[in-house]
């Protein structure tokens, strides 16, 4: 760590490091300086020109992102030469944002909003002039207007740093759009980083708002809802309660409010997920099958590899992510065991992510001509309609989950944070290898936020080189140096986002590095206080494996999947007003 | 060639650039001698995009000798460099082959122009020479520390290569190039720097016979002077022209500048992207709006992120100022 200097701000001394810049020091000492295009996940633009102060013997106004305190500095953060100046700017920025507000992935919690509230701005000073920007639909995952666009270039940069550049920057002064990329060698893998990036809103899902409630309609229907590990920690920050808090059974509660009467947790099918990812690799360290072997329950990542790199393929576990396992087990021994007509059911996962919009469009996961999950919903959209209902999670009364499917391991639930999949996947391949379980089963070498954590692993009398990666443009590096050598790793977990699902495209926003570890924090606070911390002790896993899942062809059909390279998807201009 | 000790001898001169920003010259080479980098970068600015500003094109017409005496000094003070000649596309064209047969063994490259206006702002330059978005670079760092493919770089207007090249032969009268227009002898002159705008005007035999008024270094970017203020230098670029106030308007003017900066913008920040946008649909609203053209010229002066963007407002805010009185 640097040495802590003097400086002031606002006339105040305080202590801060050299090199830090003027906001985080601010930051540090709870004073807020507004900021827009600024992103601690992404590099200084300062573009939208909002976090102006004074610095002493400054002529001009300095933007606090990109001004590094020096020893001395005097900062101010509040004047009226200030507050004009950001006030005039706001307004601009609104010139080019189409107001929808009601129909807004940040839930009214968006920072646009409230700085026109503080500095009394209004909105409408300037003629909106973007009204006829086009809206773009990308696959079946999420949608951009480009009205709503204040040319802030977070999705560009964020884009960039997952290695993929789809979003690029044409013409130039107003003239200037962000638009997908046409290069046919580039294509969106539905990571969503975009979404969670934007300051204002120009990204959500297709239908994020409008058609939230279908799948609960159709009353002849049997309506089940599955939610994911990463669900638990993060949804409550739509109800003002602190990033990681785990609230399962608040959750529980407020879905069965909507009406719902089975409630599954998809850490459960990651238990299944778990037990059979630690089978294919054993068999693949016997030399059945390539090394190193990655994980697949990330939909984006899969993308990634079945576009960009798809002399990886064979590298994927064939196993299939957690809430496609489980939506296949409702629709197969669920519905039998309830004696319920599988075409009648209606799985509907939330989870909080994007890319699954695009998994579950995928033929070859059919089971009997079903599809395992009907409609994918993100946090933010089960938010929604909670708020919608007049369900508040802040004050729900809990309630336990159904315990039909019963109940999930701690390895289940930590799937939701970056190693979490690898972490579990040991436990269980430890006890195969070896015949007993750890003491400590706690693998902390993959727990944490760094991009690329990369370790060795002894089961027995082999030792194992993993490596747990997050954010794709970590990815593409590594799977670079497996070009190169193939041997560097017998085991990669890789999960597209940042932090793993916690930070996901699906997740609440505003994100960045200090929610992402809280709610992965949360995460393995769970796992620790569960009483079954191991996939293979699950009882609920034990009974399937024992009454349905007891032959080849069941396991085959329910718990994998093939993979194959992937053509460029869809990209549609959405007529204007009916996104 | 012995050269001495060329950077104190500049510092000595007082050269202070030529492109308009008047930086000195002999610290901007003395910064990029000095910084650490195995690789070292030389650009003479050829881009010359300022309205009503033409000298370096006369440079090049009939000195060009000079000019690249004056980049071969910069190579050889400055160590493991090598040079390019940024050239506006039809300087590009026409001087390029002239100046090719004066290079000879020099490592010395041309690149043409790939933007406009805003190419003449050092850090934009560079980027477009990295064949990257027409836009200016956040400083620090700053070109002497990390300009062209992250190396030390030193950036000269073409003027003052050649002003390098007659201090180094201890020739340097101090002069400078002025660029007249809309006036009955309109052209380059070669005259001192220290002269007035009158005496300018004067001198070349230009002092206009009716009512007028001056827009003085430069034709977009520069401030406009009453008849009796042109007791001053002319600053910026070095240009003048003359308007006679019955046949240009305010409002035309204002919306001949708008208009201009609207084309060349860049698009990176809000106040210039915006800002100027809305100042052009101000204009163009019967009565204009002065609070909300105030507050813009405030927001662009105040708030952009490049220079070129917070002189903007220059132009706007003298010409408003005078109105009464042209």
């Amino acid at each position: 760590m640097k040495e802590k200097i003097q400086i002031s701000i606002n006339g105040k001394k305080i202590k801060a490091f050299e090199g830090q810049t003027a906001l985080e020091a601010a930051k540090e000492q709870g004073i807020d300086i507004p900021a827009l295009c600024y992103h601690p996940d992404l590099g200084i633009k300062e573009n939208c020109r909002i976090c102006l102060v004074e610095i002493k013997g400054k002529k001009d106004l300095q933007t606090a992102c990109s001004t590094r305190v020096k020893p001395g500095m005097e900062i101010i953060t509040e004047s009226s030469r200030i507050r004009k100046a950001r006030k005039i700017n706001l307004e601009l920025i609104f010139s080019q944002h189409f107001e929808e507000c009601n129909d807004c992935v940040w839930n009214y919690r968006c920072q646009l909003l409230e700085l026109a509230k503080k500095y009394g701005i209004k909105i409408n000073r300037f003629l909106d002039r973007k009204t006829d920007y086009p809206v773009y639909q990308i696959g079946p995952a999420f949608i951009f207007d480009s009205s709503k666009c204040i040319d802030c270039r977070n999705c560009v940069d964020v884009c960039e740093k997952q290695g993929i550049g789809f979003w690029e920057i044409k013409d130039r002064g107003a003239q200037i759009k962000i638009i997908p990329s046409r290069d046919k060698n580039k294509d969106c893998v539905y990571c969503g980083q975009c979404i969670v990036h934007c300051p204002g809103g120009s990204f959500e899902s297709p239908e994020e708002f409008e058609k939230i409630e279908k799948p609960f309609a159709d009353k002849n229907k049997i309506i089940v809802v599955q939610f994911a590990p990463s669900i638990r920690t993060s949804i409550g920050e739509e109800f003002s309660l602190l990033p990681g808090m785990p609230i399962t059974d608040k959750l529980v509660a407020g879905i069965k409010k909507l009406g719902v009467k089975n409630v599954f947790d998809v850490s459960v099918g990651a238990d299944f997920t778990t037990v059979e990812e630690a089978d294919e690799l054993i068999k693949r360290l016997n030399g059945k099958g390539k090394l190193p072997m990655f994980t697949s329950c990330c939909p984006a990542w899969v993308k990634f590899v079945e576009f960009y790199f798809p002399e990886f393929i064979s590298n994927l576990t064939t196993v299939r992510s957690p809430h496609i396992i489980l939506g296949g087990l409702i629709k197969t021994f669920w519905a039998k065991k309830q004696n319920i007509d599988p075409g009648k059911i209606v799985v509907v996962s939330v989870m909080p992510c994007v890319a699954k919009k695009y998994e579950i469009t995928q033929k070859k996961l059919e089971i009997n001509g079903l599809k395992p999950v009907d409609y994918v919903l993100t946090t933010r959209e089960l938010a929604r309609l909670f708020k919608r209902k007049k369900i508040d999670l802040k004050k729900i009364k809990p309630t336990k989950l159904d315990s039909s499917f019963g109940f999930p391991s701690g390895a289940g639930v930590i799937y939701g944070a970056t190693g979490g999949v690898m972490e579990s996947a040991l436990r269980t391949a430890v006890k195969k290898i070896t015949g007993k379980n750890l003491k400590n089963i706690e693998f902390k070498q993959v727990r944490g936020m760094e991009g690329i954590k990369k370790t060795e692993v002894r089961i027995g009398s082999q030792t194992l080189k993993i490596a747990v990666i997050n954010g794709l443009g970590q990815a593409k590096k590594v799977l670079g140096e497996l070009k190169r050598n193939p041997n560097l790793y017998d085991y990669v977990e890789i999960m597209a986002c940042f932090g793993g699902c916690v930070g996901g495209g699906g997740q609440p926003i505003p994100v960045d590095a200090e929610i992402r570890k809280n709610r992965a924090k949360g995460l393995y606070q769970v796992d620790k206080t569960n009483s079954v911390r191991l996939a293979h002790q699950n009882p609920i896993v034990k009974e399937i494996y024992k009454k349905f899942l007891n032959e080849r062809k069941n396991i085959h059909l329910l718990c994998h999947t093939h993979y194959f390279q992937k053509k460029r998807g869809l990209v549609k201009i959405l007529p204007r007003g009916r996104h | 060639m012995n050269l001495g000790n060329i950077i104190e001898k500049i510092k000595d001169s007082g050269l202070l650039g030529r492109s308009g920003s008047g930086f000195p010259t002999g610290l901007k080479w003395e910064m990029v001698k000095k910084a650490p980098g195995k690789k070292k970068y030389i650009i003479c600015n050829a881009s010359e995009g300022e309205p009503g500003t033409f000298k370096d094109g006369f440079i090049l017409e009939n000195y060009p000798q000079e000019v690249i005496k004056g980049i071969e000094i910069a190579l050889k003070t400055i160590n493991n460099s090598m040079a390019y000649i940024y050239l506006r596309k039809d300087y590009y064209r026409k001087f390029k082959k002239k100046l090719e047969k004066l290079i000879g063994n020099l490592p010395i490259k041309f690149f043409k122009k790939t933007g406009g206006y805003l190419c003449g702002e050092e850090t934009t330059l560079i980027e477009s020479i990295e064949g990257k978005r027409i836009e200016p670079r956040s400083k620090p760092p700053y070109p002497s520390q990390k300009g062209l493919w992250g190396c030390p770089t030193l950036v000269n207007n073409v003027e003052t290569f050649y002003c390098v090249a007659q201090i180094a032969r201890d020739e340097y009268k101090g002069n400078r190039f002025y660029s007249l227009s809309g006036v009955k002898n309109p052209g380059v002159y070669e005259l001192s720097e220290k002269l007035s705008v009158k005496q300018v005007l004067k001198i070349t035999n230009n002092w206009p016979r009716f009512k007028f008024f001056v827009q003085a270094g430069g034709g977009a970017s520069g401030r406009i002077l009453l008849e009796k203020e042109l007791n001053q230098k002319v600053g910026g670029t070095g240009s003048v022209i003359v308007y006679n106030p019955n046949k240009t308007k305010p409002i035309y003017l204002m919306k001949k500048w708008a208009d201009f900066f609207f084309k060349q913008n860049c698009g990176k920040c809000v106040p210039c992207r915006e800002g100027v946008y809305h100042l052009n649909q101000t204009l163009r609203k019967k009565p204009i709006d002065q609070k909300t053209l105030n507050d813009l010229l405030f927001a662009l002066e105040e708030t952009c992120f490049c220079s070129i963007g917070r002189c903007v407002a220059t132009p706007f805010r003298s010409l408003i100022k005078k109105m009464n009185k042209l």
